[in-house]
């Protein structure tokens, strides 16, 4: 089996290197042996399975021009840590991606912290990697349900109803369960 | 290029811009509303996460350096969106200092002074007293969990017909069953029945001077892509309404400075975010039977994070005017959706590199139903600053919706910071005795503090060195422009502040019709409330 088709214009470097990254924020099991760019640091689809990379590249997000500049940054923070700590990175592959899970993890803590000069690009990144999973906002709610979402399931987010729109018939105790404030108005407020 | 004439423009259509909008259209005067988002109403409020759809739609997250805001654009702004709790503000608050060392609000204005507009509001959205028959399965665990370590706990006054609410937790992306007791179904369909227009998708720029009044210009952005300006145009008035937004109304002014002459110094400085702050607990469900004998029809004790309708009850104890100022807080079980509601979540305990993203949060993330959000409420310093103006609207906007960047700094101060942390204790206290839960608050490292109730940056007072307008909502040496919306409320309440922000403006409004009189516009003060509509359908921008 080969690498899904994923979208966006991306270079196959820089779709490695941000499935990388995305798989890093929320972890998920490998789609192919010697998948490389999800390292299977989990249990069940991650952020990358859940669409992470249709979600950054598409048009209402904003950051689809910035993502070949955002990979290159993620491979040059990679080999400046594989320098600085003398880790072999394995030819083939995009530094960040040769990174191992633990080594990738530090790295996109350390980027970011707001003592990072460049925290502003990396979180928007981030953001947008853990939406794809526990939201999946690349596609319709109702169709990810549908289909399966790993992140929207392992969530037990609840189905809605067949007409598509949720409600809860059942959602109180119906007990009184503590004793108001003795200074509650007659309204209910605080005095 | 639109140029029109109308005698009173209001800028916004959210809680400070809707009610005057109504009052003056029904007592006579001409009334232009614009609103920069879209015209949306029940039909539209699809429950969908997807991009473009009505959760980024309706939105505006504005990120800031310290201090990032999450609020409402569309007609009937925060209305739409928010989670219509509705409480009224504790007395004490009206007597806060802050750090000034001088009462924050006007001498004219307190709890009891307050309560006549109060009422109007409640009767005019309408408020309902909540009772624990809706009470959520999470707001009755979190009042549990409050009783047994030794606190009251009340179900929250909010503006939700009860009958018509289906607790599917939605209401973030606006109410599709009509339930939320939003701005649509009051005061701006009653606003329009009076004559009113609303122009929706119109982003104000700037205020400049005429002679017989102001011109306010705008821009028209797409209906898709918000970055995408559209048009231009001007609409000259008597008068100005300024209800753009805690974090839009003082950026419009700074704007119009070159025009208008210096402004108040208070103008984008003094911001407070309510004191906001969150935490996350993960629930054992186990303890929840044990504990408190709770169970579900389907034999479950909880998992019932998603179901509800946002915060029904809270804690008031520490609503108390005996406390020293920095030590007061509320503390409301709280629903937050997926995304915003759960990426700053910290796990507890954690040994990977992060608390907020890797292994351990997936696994944190798999127990989602088992979560219960606190809200903090507490009293912070006015420590926002707004920076000079962007080119357009408030914001750089980085998405097509939703995502913006503006100007706003702040770094809270040891007061702010020493209050958080009290309140964080306390929300340990509650949730974590006897096993509970395990609660932590939401990182601070990732984009700084956020708040969903801006407040104060342009704000009302009897100091002119420390206040934007004068005790009757008019902007300091700039007559015949007000401001009603969140901006005016001079610090934190220590409660959700929309029926404090409604009341304000409530208020507000016998001193703008006598301007406007003054300014030889024909209108009376109206003090019958909105006709109410049961439907949003058919309150639609004429084509």
């Amino acid at each position: 089996m080969s690498a899904p088709e994923l979208p966006g214009g991306l270079d196959e470097d820089e779709r490695l290197t941000l499935e990388a990254f995305a798989d890093t924020i929320i972890p998920g099991e490998c789609r192919y042996p010697g998948d490389r760019a999800i390292a299977g640091a989990a249990a069940g689809g991650g952020a990358v399975a859940s669409g992470a990379l249709d979600l950054l590249t598409s048009e209402e997000g904003g950051i689809a021009g910035v993502l070949p500049t955002l990979a290159a940054g993620l491979n040059d923070h990679a080999r400046n840590l594989a320098d600085k700590e003398g880790l072999v990175l394995e030819d083939g592959v995009p530094p960040f991606v040769a990174l191992s899970f633990g080594d990738r993890s530090r790295l996109a803590a350390e980027l970011t912290v707001p003592e990072h000069p460049e925290q502003e690009l990396w979180v928007p990144l981030a953001m947008f990697s853990f939406m794809a999973w526990d939201t999946g906002a690349a596609t319709h709610t109702i169709e990810a349900l549908a289909a399966g979402h790993p992140g929207l399931t392992g969530m037990g987010f609840a189905p809605p109803g067949p007409d598509g729109l949720w409600r809860f018939p059942d959602f109180s105790y119906g007990r009184e369960l503590a004793t108001i404030h003795p200074h509650t108005t007659e309204y209910g407020d605080p005095a | 290029m639109s140029m029109d004439s109308t005698d009173v423009v209001v800028i916004g259509s959210g809680f400070g811009g809707a009610i005057p909008a109504y009052r003056l259209a029904a007592g006579g005067a001409r009334v232009t509303v614009l609103e920069r988002g879209p015209w949306l109403t029940a039909a539209d409020f699809d429950h969908d996460f997807k991009f473009g759809g009505p959760a980024t739609r309706a939105f505006e997250f504005t990120l800031g350096e310290g201090m990032n805001v999450l609020g409402g654009n569309c007609v009937g702004g925060g209305s739409v969106v928010y989670f219509a709790a509705t409480p009224r503000a504790p007395g004490y608050t009206f007597e806060r200092q802050g750090s000034l060392g001088r009462r924050m609000w006007p001498r004219a204005i307190d709890r009891t002074a307050l309560d006549p507009y109060y009422d109007m509001v409640c009767e005019s959205l309408p408020v309902t007293r909540q009772d624990w028959n809706d009470v959520t399965y999470a707001g009755g665990l979190f009042a549990a969990a409050c009783d047994h370590a030794g606190r009251t706990a009340n179900p929250v006054p909010a503006a939700i017909d009860r009958d018509l609410c289906t607790n599917c937790n939605w209401m973030m992306s606006g109410c599709r069953f009509d339930a939320k007791r939003s701005l649509l179904l009051n005061y701006l369909p009653a606003a329009v029945d009076h004559g009113a227009t609303i122009r929706a998708l119109h982003e104000v720029q700037r205020i400049t001077r005429t002679e017989g009044g102001y011109r306010v210009h705008y821009n028209t952005v797409d209906e898709v892509d918000y970055r995408v300006v559209t048009g231009s145009g001007t609409i000259d008035c008597r008068l100005v309404v300024v209800a753009a937004g805690t974090v839009a109304t003082p950026v419009i002014l700074q704007r119009s400075e070159e025009d208008l002459g210096e402004m108040p110094y208070a103008v984008g400085r003094y911001f407070s975010g309510n004191g906001e702050r969150l935490n996350t607990a993960v629930v054992d469900e186990g303890k929840v039977r044990e504990l408190f004998g709770l169970s579900r029809p389907d034999g479950r004790a909880y998992e019932a994070y998603q179901i509800g309708k946002g915060p029904v009850t809270a804690t008031w104890d520490k609503l108390d005017g005996s406390l020293p100022e920095f030590s007061r807080h509320s503390l409301e079980q709280l629903y937050f959706p997926p995304g915003f509601g759960t990426i700053l979540a910290q796990v507890a305990g954690t040994d990977g590199p992060s608390s907020w993203f890797g292994v351990d949060k997936k696994e944190m993330l798999r127990r989602w139903q088992s979560w219960m959000t606190v809200f903090i409420m507490s009293e912070d310093d006015n420590e926002g600053v707004f920076g000079p103006p962007p080119e357009t609207g408030n914001a750089d906007r980085v998405s097509q919706q939703m995502l913006s960047r503006g100007t706003l700094s702040y770094r809270p101060t040891a007061n702010t910071r020493a209050g958080w942390a009290r309140a964080d204790a306390d929300v340990r206290d509650i949730l974590e005795r006897d096993g509970l839960a395990t609660v932590m608050p939401w990182s601070d490292d990732v984009i700084g503090a956020y708040t969903v109730h801006p407040l104060a940056s342009c704000r009302i007072g009897d100091d002119p060195g420390t206040s934007a307008l004068d005790d009757r909502n008019e902007l300091r040496g700039h007559p015949g422009i007000f401001v009603t919306d969140g901006s005016a409320v001079p610090g934190a309440l220590t409660v959700n502040p929309a029926l404090t922000i409604s009341a304000l403006a409530e208020r507000a409004v016998p001193g703008i019709v006598e301007a406007a009189r003054a300014r030889g516009v024909p209108v009376r003060y109206v003090t019958e409330p909105p006709a109410r509509r049961r439907s949003t359908s058919g309150f639609r921008e004429p084509v």
